[in-house]
């Protein structure tokens, strides 16, 4: 069968995107053939300000070479501007002849700069500040001329006349109003910038309305103003706004209302062509900043596609200023009325402003200037529409996600050099992260861990990789909405299956794939371990756990090494153990030759460098239970000597923690759990940094949750007390049970904690009591008749085939 | 001179699991994919010599267990942004039994 035809009018960074995720999802559905009036491919717009700083080459931020189109086998046409478009017939043809036939059009003509309407506007050296062939001209004249007159102290403008000082020039920024980025910056930030952007060498002119610009030999000489006053000018960049280029659409009878009017799914006004990007007016709004281009060009393509799902609801944006040493950032309301409350730090001498605008309890604002360590974290709180209450003592002072471990301390991205290691896992640089977001065209966090590998082990430096992406891209980056989906197999988010494993009672992989609509045949690595937690904790004791898709510890119950030997923990419940388990222990060391015998953090012992093949037998030598090291799960309830020999001890913590590690023995849960049981304040068992933290006081138990001593510290927030032990493990396994009911796969607790609020943990464990009773019945009943899996393997060593080697 | 050699039965690989061939040229690991198609791979993965064989199995690929490099089944290539290949053997199922090259 021929395939459809697809035109893509405008070779731009949206069309592209837009084909881009086309191919992603549905590859061989169309004959593309792409137009573009400029000779060259897909290249990175609003990398145009480092190149004309000498920072970047056009070679750089090449997007799509001409080899990424042959390879996709998609008809290029550069240099080849299309003038008109017969919808009847279903054609575009461009001003040399060439034509195309179409089935589905999509219109990404982008915008061009406002020039303002002054006599003199035609003259020669007067250009605007939107292609490669406008870089050319600067960098040209900067090297025959002086004076360079840049109108519009906006973002654009005041990138470019950056870019024309450091190329040499003497630059002076014409603007009419009182402060610089008036729409981003409110008028102390903006005046801080000045003063930073004057120190640098540039001169500004405000509160000027421009008449007319002089010309001699049709060349532009100087500019006059409103005032009469002038100034020499070799070179003008217009840069007081953009205007979308819709005049094509609109000639071929296509609705337009200062943009081309489209729909939530990027529906032009006739169904067959589609439209993207800065020349579409979507609910009334053009947007002239990457980020929202590519949230369209998702949508597009889904509905190009033919899948019909996806809506495009409008964009919240950020900026950021791509200049050299200015720190600046901004997003939403910032200017406030009377209805909304403001947080402000200004420190004029250190040259640090943040303000936050609050309107009932949630951030619609910010402005942040010489620090913005913390924009999009602010931005992401906006863009969720999350409560702040809880945190508002703190949000000045930032997230707090930093400062993590393998980045020798660092949390301000900007303090580091290009040399310093940003990801300590996989020894990747912060000039190599740059440099791959600059060249390979990368927006998002998920992009830099699949190029560089930064973020992509232990995760604690993607802070620090979304600083670097905020720097280098500004307006570009737009944080992740933290309803992420499960991975590239479905749209749908963690939430949202969970829902639909429950409302549909899914009691498989195989039928909640096809039920759910998976775009994969059997998922893949990422989200089959999701799914099989999903159905097993939703449906205890009726869902089928899948062993082909838990991950290869949890298959083996042991935890696999770098040479694909083994670890062997056993239980040892509360950290006691006894003489003659550890003579076993022993002996069984000697027996399978064990390379090394250690002990654990977690009060227990581990035989590490075992070979698969002894597993079994070792196991069953050992007569010990499984110390579920390996698992997404109960791991270990630390505890410290406590009230039976401790001088200080107030309660018996180790009973306490034996009685919890049998309680909840083999739970599984999103991720590892651990527990620590302390019998005074003084916490020798660091219930701190615990999950579910205990400590004993002379009147009962204090219970802490949400800590974690790994990759980032997180100190545990204060629960409630109880008195009795008995209420300990109800408490205790109720939150447990509702961390496992609710949070996402691969959530710590602290992370669950951070989402839903410690507020509504308390409300579900310590105010509602029936609630708090009938979840912990719901754990008891779901580890019911749970197998000791080691044991059981032993019993049914032979029908377990599959993990006998064979040999030939 | 390589030949088909007889290693077991389908139904004795798991769908979307694996088994270790010992063989005189290494460990080989032998998949079988959710729709019985069956591929061998050097059990070795070419980053830091996983054993894929212990990897989750989906489609035609697997993810190594030790940093998720996702291998083709079919030709042993690594997903990208990761480079690097496992060398593949044939392998054929003829009457329910699987036969190896080698």
């Amino acid at each position: 069968m021929e395939k459809m035809k697809l035109v893509v009018v405008g070779n731009g960074m949206a069309g592209m995107r837009t084909v881009e995720e086309l191919l992603k999802i549905s590859p061989d559905l169309y004959d593309i053939t792409v137009f573009g009036d400029e000779p060259h491919p897909n290249y990175n717009r609003i990398m145009l300000s480092p190149v004309l700083a000498g920072e970047q080459t056009i070679d750089d931020i090449i997007l799509n070479s001409r080899e990424w189109y042959a390879e996709n086998n998609i008809t290029l046409h550069t240099g080849k501007k299309i003038h008109k478009i017969d919808r009847r017939l279903r054609m575009a043809f461009a001003e040399d002849g060439t034509f195309a036939l179409y089935d589905r059009m999509l219109i990404a003509t982008g915008s061009t700069p406002f020039m303002l309407p002054i006599p003199g506007k035609d003259l020669k050296g007067v250009i605007g500040f939107r292609d490669i062939k406008d870089v050319d001209a600067m960098i040209a004249t900067a090297g025959t001329h002086k004076h360079a007159v840049v109108i519009g102290g906006g973002l654009l403008g005041l990138e470019a006349a950056n870019g024309l000082k450091i190329q040499g020039m003497d630059v002076t920024v014409i603007h009419k109003n009182e402060w610089l980025l008036e729409r981003q910056l409110d008028k102390t930030a903006g005046l801080m910038l000045q003063r930073s952007l004057e120190a640098k060498g540039l001169s500004f002119k405000l509160n000027m309305d421009t008449k007319q610009l002089i010309g001699e030999n049709g060349h532009v000489k100087a500019i006059q103003f409103e005032d009469g006053s002038e100034l020499a000018a070799d070179l003008v960049v217009m840069a007081v706004g953009i205007r979308p280029n819709y005049a094509l659409a609109e000639s071929a009878g296509i609705h337009c209302d200062r943009g081309i009017v489209v729909n939530d799914t990027m529906q032009t006004f006739d169904p067959r062509v589609y439209s993207v990007g800065e020349c579409v007016a979507h609910r009334g709004i053009s947007y002239g900043l990457v980020a929202p281009l590519f949230e369209m060009a998702k949508v597009c393509a889904n509905h190009l596609a033919n899948f019909g799902i996806g809506q495009y609801k409008g964009s919240v944006t950020s900026t950021k200023l791509k200049v050299t040493g200015i720190d600046l950032f901004s997003a939403g309301d910032f200017t406030g009325n009377e209805d909304t409350e403001e947080i402000v730090l200004h420190d004029a001498v250190g040259g640090i402003y943040k303000k936050i605008v609050i309107k009932d309890d949630k951030i619609i604002g910010s402005v942040l200037y010489g620090d913005t360590t913390d924009g999009s974290w602010y931005f992401q709180l906006l863009r969720d529409g999350k409560p702040i209450h809880e945190i508002r003592d703190n949000l000045m002072f930032g997230q707090d996600s930093l400062g993590n471990t393998g980045h020798e301390g660092q949390d301000k991205v900007s303090a580091m050099t290009d040399e310093m290691e940003v990801c300590g896992c996989n020894g990747v640089c912060k000039g190599t992260i740059v440099k791959a977001i600059q060249e390979k065209g990368l927006f998002s966090i998920d992009d830099v861990k699949k190029q560089t590998k930064a973020g992509s082990s232990c995760g604690s430096c993607v802070g620090l990789v979304e600083q670097i992406l905020v720097s280098t891209l500004g307006g570009g980056y737009a944080p992740p909405s933290s309803a992420k989906t499960i991975c590239g197999c479905s749209d749908k988010g963690h939430e949202e299956i969970r829902q639909q494993i429950r409302d549909n009672k899914y009691l498989n992989i195989p039928d909640a794939i096809k039920g759910m609509a998976w775009r994969t045949p059997n998922g893949c690595a990422t989200c089959r371990p999701a799914l099989n937690y999903y159905l097993i904790s939703t449906w205890p004791h009726e869902a089928v756990d899948d062993p082909q898709s838990r991950f290869i510890n949890e298959r083996v119950h042991a935890n696999i090494q770098k040479d694909g030997t083994y670890s062997v923990i056993p239980r040892m419940y509360g950290g006691v153990t006894t003489p003659s388990q550890l003579r076993k222990i022993a002996d069984v060391a000697d027996k399978y030759a064990v390379p090394m015998v250690k002990v654990t953090g977690g009060q227990r012992i581990d035989l590490l460098g075992v070979k698969k093949e002894d597993l079994v037998d070792m196991w069953a030598d050992l007569d010990m239970p499984s110390g579920y090291a390996y698992s997404k799960g109960i791991r270990t309830v630390k505890t410290c000597v406590g009230s039976e020999f401790c001088r200080f001890g107030t309660q018996n913590s180790t009973q306490m923690g034996i009685d919890i590690e049998k309680a909840f023995d083999h739970m599984w849960a999103p991720h590892k759990v651990k527990f620590a049981v302390s019998g005074c304040p003084r916490n020798c068992a660091e219930s701190g940094i615990k999950d579910v933290g205990i400590i004993g006081v002379d009147s009962g138990w204090e219970m802490y949750v949400g800590g974690n001593g790994g990759i980032k510290t997180e100190v545990a927030q204060f629960l409630c007390k109880v008195k009795t032990s008995d209420e300990v493990l109800e408490y205790s396994g109720a939150f447990i049970q509702i961390y496992r009911e609710e949070a996402r796969y691969l959530d710590r607790t602290v992370h669950w904690i951070e989402r839903v609020g410690l507020e509504y943990v308390k409300r579900r464990v310590i105010e509602d009591a029936e609630g708090r009773k009938a979840a912990y019945e719901r754990l008891l009943y779901a580890l019911q008749g749970a197998v000791e899996p080691w044991s059981e393997r032993v019993k049914k060593r032979n029908e377990h085939k599959e993990f006998e080697d064979i040999t030939i | 001179m390589s030949q088909w050699t007889k290693i077991t039965t389908l139904s004795e690989i798991p769908k979307l699991g694996s088994r270790v061939v010992r063989s005189a040229k290494g460990d080989i690991a032998v998949f079988r994919t959710d729709d019985d198609r069956v591929f061998a791979l050097h059990d070795s993965c070419p980053h830091k010599k996983g054993p894929l064989s212990q990897g989750i199995v989906y489609g035609d690929k697997v993810a190594c267990p030790l940093h998720s490099w996702q291998i083709s089944l079919v030709d042993g290539h690594a997903q990208d942004p990761d480079e690097g290949q496992t060398a593949c053997f044939s392998v054929k199922v003829e009457d329910g039994m699987v036969y190896l090259e080698l």
